[in-house]
């Protein structure tokens, strides 16, 4: 079996900070991670890869530092990376990306049939949740998104059966292989790696890709190939409201009522919604 | 099939970092293993970085290393309630071509180290915990045990750079635990702010920078000092104490931090900042005493967990770094040799240390440590005394200067009576020499 996930290196959300001067993101400092989304597509490739053996590829398009996520993911198991870097790929929004990651798929699957490809839900820098479908749909590939759980993979009738998460409730789907599958957030918790795979995420070449390798159309990559346009990136006002400290010592009923009396006061709007 | 290696070096601080890539320039095939996400996501120093320790090992290290500012002026300052007195020495020649120190950011700086690790051909493992020495029936190291799954890792000789605490020689019975008057706790911020406000505030331009180095009542009457530091586009702020002091005193050190960036002559100079980070860290200042047995059968420890650190001098890092490359090059010397790492040859690298700055600079301030954790007075009273004397002699107020004299006098036989006064030069004399 021949698994390929696509991986995507994201700053660090939750280290992001805005310069206090000139008010831009301060990428600076900021450590680069695996998109988290992606982690629990990859350690459900690697799952199917204990159970029935083979190949997970570890694929991503970005900057030459990105090759410290393919490593990453090598020594959590993965057998195989692709960096896919070139400078004509920088400015490429979702539907240049999954076009320029369809291509690089190709070329894996003429290695080696690709079974499934794995996607995270989203990344939590973009978060379009786009780049997946837009891969299966130029491979031409069942669409399985949100996955909960794989239930089931008969890779004699090529039959995959997943519960996927929908708005009602869960779905319990069965499809073809091949697949595009995204899985939702907690559905696995990524594994601690041997020291195995230290060594051979330390050791691994990568396959260094770029334009020329893989990618037959250049007008569809890169900013040409883009017509999503970011006409403007601003920091959101903070709501400037201040709290207010209610001392409660003691905690008595009237204590209370007087809050409760505050609130009201404070917000009329709160009254008239409760009382209609 | 557990693999083997020529060496392997535990942790990837200034230490081990300098040990493996010593040991990977010269053709020997080295495993460095590193419990963090990267080496220098766990670091943290001041921080100073003196560049003679690391030219001996990377020449052109200015070329690309991640370095902030280089030092042109170095300010000693005894703080008092609301005051300060101290010194300032600043020179247009550490302005020269090839600086002589540099305040540093240890996780971008040690992460630049690492890589030139990698690339001299190192196999660098991070985020795995070593858990303990692989030892034979004869007590004799020959390799590692990790947290990982088929953890073990063997080698003709470990190499232990995993910092202060030691864990590994601890728990190999190689050292004992850290009495708490041996070790410092240090608390540090770094304020991100306008590099035109740190250019302003401290008479700088480009790449110039200033350090602080404070002692004084912002210790509680511990025996500990505090430190500011000029960055890029952040200033670094911290003060440290004896843990043993913290103890008996039940002072706590965000306490003293706060304490210290809210004094009347420091506030106006990391004013309008944004805190960017927040760290603490231990530091061995138990000196040449402290200092405990750093080879044996199969292993050497370098760096913190050999307890190399001059604390006289606020110097750590370069005796860090020359250990690592001391034992690298025993480690070398031997090979080229045909000698096996045991004991007796390994006795090399203390031979190298006791030759050098490192062991001769620490031997020479052995009676330092002792002496100033039993004499608090030069952490508190004098400090307040010499501002006193100070505020005294520049304030004009119709006292004549003998009267005034007098009263400065007194003020100091009060504090420490005349007999006190005769021991503390002595004790300072006997530290120093």
């Amino acid at each position: 079996m021949h698994i390929v996930v696509c991986i995507k290196q994201v700053p660090d959300s939750a280290q992001i900070r805005i310069h206090p001067v000139t008010n831009t993101i301060m990428r600076q400092g900021v450590p680069a991670i695996i998109n988290p989304y992606d982690l629990f597509s990859l350690e459900e490739a690697l799952r199917l890869k204990d159970r029935f053996g083979g190949r997970v590829t570890v694929l991503t398009m970005g900057p030459p530092m990105a090759e410290a996520s393919l490593r990453k993911a090598l020594s959590f198991g993965a057998t195989h990376a692709v960096l896919l870097t070139d400078r004509k790929f920088a400015g490429s929004d979702t539907l240049a990306t999954s076009y320029a990651l369809t291509s690089a798929i190709r070329k894996l699957h003429e290695e080696e049939p690709v079974d499934m490809v794995f996607c995270g839900k989203q990344t939590i820098d973009g978060d379009t949740a786009q780049v997946g479908p837009g891969i299966a749909t130029r491979m031409n590939m069942q669409q399985l998104t949100y996955v909960a759980k794989i239930e089931d993979v008969n890779l004699e009738s090529r039959e995959i059966t997943v519960h996927r998460r929908s708005e009602g409730g869960v779905q319990v789907l069965k499809s073809q292989l091949p697949a595009m599958i995204t899985m939702l957030e907690g559905s696995n918790t990524m594994r601690f790696g041997t020291m195995d795979d230290m060594f051979r995420a330390a050791r691994t070449p990568l396959m260094n890709w770029n334009k020329d390798t893989c990618v037959d159309d250049e007008s569809k990559v890169g900013l040409k190939g883009s017509p999503t346009v970011v006409s403007k990136v601003f920091v959101p006002k903070p709501r400037a409201q201040k709290a207010k400290m209610v001392t409660a010592e003691g905690g008595s009923p009237a204590l209370a009522a007087a809050a409760v009396d505050m609130l009201f006061t404070t917000y009329p709007k709160l009254a008239t919604d409760l009382a209609g | 099939m557990v693999e083997k290696f020529d060496a392997i070096v535990v942790g990837a601080g200034p230490s081990g970092n300098s040990a493996a890539y010593t040991l990977a320039k010269a053709g020997l095939k080295v495993l460095q293993i590193e419990r963090g996400e990267y080496s220098g996501s766990k670091n943290v120093q001041g921080a100073i970085m003196y560049a003679d320790a690391l030219e001996k090992i990377i020449p052109d290290f200015r070329e690309d290393a991640p370095l902030e500012r280089h030092v042109i002026e170095q300010r000693i300052w005894l703080l008092g309630d609301d005051s300060y007195i101290g010194t300032n020495y600043r020179s247009d020649s550490f302005n020269s071509e090839k600086p002589n120190r540099y305040t540093i950011i240890r996780s971008q700086f040690d992460r630049w180290f690492n890589e030139k690790v990698r690339e001299a051909g190192a196999l660098v493992i991070c985020e795995t915990t070593v858990t303990e020495l692989l030892r034979d029936a004869n007590g004799k190291v020959y390799g590692v045990r990790t947290d990982r799954v088929n953890g073990e890792v063997h080698a003709d000789v470990v190499i232990m750079a995993d910092g202060v605490n030691a864990l590994l020689a601890r728990r190999a019975d190689f050292q004992k635990e850290l009495p708490p008057e041996n070790v410092a706790l240090a608390v540090k911020e770094i304020h991100f702010i306008d590099p035109a406000l740190i250019e302003q505030r401290f008479q700088v331009k480009d790449d110039e920078g200033v350090v602080i180095e404070i002692m004084g009542k912002v210790t509680g009457g511990m025996v500990g000092t505090a430190f500011l530091y000029t960055n890029k586009e952040s200033l670094t702020i911290g003060i440290g104490c004896l843990i043993s002091d913290f103890k008996e005193k039940g002072i706590t050190p965000y306490k003293l931090l706060e304490d210290l960036k809210n004094h009347p002559v420091i506030k106006p100079l990391i004013e309008g900042g944004e805190v960017k980070e927040y760290a603490g860290h231990l530091i061995p200042e138990g000196g040449y005493k402290a200092v405990p047995q750093c080879y044996g059968d199969g292993w050497m420890v370098v760096g913190d967990a050999a307890h190399l650190n001059n604390a006289a001098h606020r110097e750590g890092s370069n005796l860090a770094m020359t250990s690592g490359r001391f034992a690298a090059e025993t480690v070398i010397e031997l090979k080229k040799l045909g000698k096996a790492p045991v004991a007796s040859n390994l006795a090399l690298y203390k031979k190298k240390l006791d030759d050098s700055f490192v062991l001769k600079d620490l031997k020479k301030y052995r009676n330092l440590p002792g002496i100033m954790h039993m004499s608090p007075q030069f952490f508190g009273a004098y400090p307040d005394l010499l501002n006193g004397a100070a505020h005294d002699l520049f304030t004009v107020d119709g006292v004549d200067k003998k009267t005034k004299e007098n009263k400065i006098l007194k003020s100091f036989v009060k504090r420490r009576s005349v007999f006190g006064l005769m021991g503390d030069a002595f004790k300072l004399a006997r530290a120093f020499r």
